[in-house]
């Protein structure tokens, strides 16, 4: 049923016979910078993954012996692997400064009665990060 | 010749146009106008029919939300100086099915709005003679920031995942739920919890963050959300944890 059936008239819906409505495009993620930027930290989470795989292999051939162990750093060693770690590195990183700037929005943190300063949220993960890779590195190349 | 601006407005008329189309106007272009000055300007000397909404002129009523250049504004308080010299595109608020030219449809978001239950719930009102509900200066800055929106929408214009899933109750529904959760006279957070904790709720948001960009009233309304998920987070931890204690 359509009231006004003129010429080039609007698609008739059910409900709502008139209203136009804007398909979303498939690239809205490209209008904006912000937009491509979420989507590059969404797409990060696949990096992550990668990386956790990636040392759980490791720990695997480590208790398999030295010989597996030497296996596995030779896998590592091929140019395919090392692009692609160089690569998820990027990402791993790019991931953890987006969530770190991020941590103070989600956290609603109060000292007596007001609200601790996001500098001091974020901040205090950057520091944890420091101190854990500083330790890190500390055990490994010691 | 006194100085123009042109502006490219979205024209639909649903009786007669398959899509919405530009027409293209110019105006005086005085730099203590802002765009909605322009667009009255048009209603009032250079075509009547054009249709868009507005009221108080002055960032309260949330009445006159459209896309400047891409990007959604209260025409009231975006002046035209900070785009002269160049077009100014004017187009109805996005993701939201257009009624005509620059008007759009907002019952979605009024149904939204009221399922989150945007209103003091209390187990027991007090009567009367028992006086008000007293808060402390403390206890009023743990909510005042989420209050002070004006349901004008830009939120769920910049949002992408209200555009790809209008199921999604959105950004101001969830800032004013978590305005009233946050309020300490009110006792419905629960109620209000059983309803946003769905798919279609605070989970569907991905943190894009852009509607805390949009908001004219600095409200931030992802930060709302996701303060909301770490509530609701612990909440699901503590009814494993201890199953009698959520009854």
């Amino acid at each position: 049923m359509t009231p006004h059936a003129t010429k080039g008239a609007a698609q008739y819906t059910t409900h709502h016979p008139r209203w136009y409505r804007t398909r979303v495009s498939t690239y809205w993620w490209l209008w904006k910078w912000c937009y491509l930027k979420f989507v590059l930290r969404e797409l990060s989470s696949i990096f992550v993954a990668y990386f956790v795989v990636i040392t759980l292999l490791q720990i695997h051939s480590l208790s398999r012996g030295p010989e597996a162990y030497a296996r596995f750093e030779e896998r590592m060693r091929s140019p395919l692997m090392i692009a692609l770690n160089a690569i998820s590195f990027l990402f791993v990183v790019f991931h953890t400064i987006t969530w770190f700037n991020l941590a103070p929005r989600a956290i609603d943190a109060r000292l007596a009665g007001k609200r601790v300063p996001g500098i001091l949220i974020a901040g205090s993960n950057y520091v944890a990060w420091l101190v854990i890779s500083a330790a890190v590195a500390w055990f490994i190349l010691r | 010749m006194a100085e123009t601006i042109q502006l490219e407005v979205t024209r639909y008329s649903p009786e007669n146009d398959a899509a919405p189309a530009f027409q293209r106007f110019e105006v005086p272009y005085r730099k203590d106008w802002v765009v909605l000055d322009a667009l009255n300007y048009i209603k009032d000397r250079l075509d009547g029919s054009l249709s868009f909404r507005w009221s108080c002129r002055m960032g309260i009523c949330g009445s006159c939300g459209m896309m400047v250049n891409g990007e959604p504004k209260l025409t009231c308080a975006t002046f035209l100086s900070h785009y002269a010299p160049g077009v100014v595109r004017v187009e109805p608020l996005r993701y939201f099915p257009v009624v005509r030219d620059l008007v759009i449809e907002m019952t979605d978001f009024m149904v939204k709005l009221r399922q989150v239950k945007p209103w003091i719930i209390r187990k027991e009102e007090k009567s009367i003679a028992d006086g008000e509900y007293l808060q402390t200066p403390q206890q009023l800055d743990a909510y005042k920031q989420f209050s002070m929106c004006i349901n004008c929408m830009l939120c769920y214009a910049a949002c992408p995942v209200y555009g790809l899933d209008p199921l999604f109750a959105g950004p101001a529904a969830i800032a004013l739920a978590q305005r009233y959760n946050k309020d300490s006279r009110d006792q419905g957070a629960k109620e209000r919890m059983d309803i946003l904790s769905q798919h279609e709720g605070i989970w569907g948001c991905t943190f894009v963050g852009e509607c805390t960009e949009a908001c004219p009233k600095h409200v931030d309304p992802a930060g709302a959300i996701q303060q909301y998920k770490l509530t609701a987070a612990k909440e699901w931890f503590k009814s494993l944890l201890m199953p009698w204690g959520t009854k």
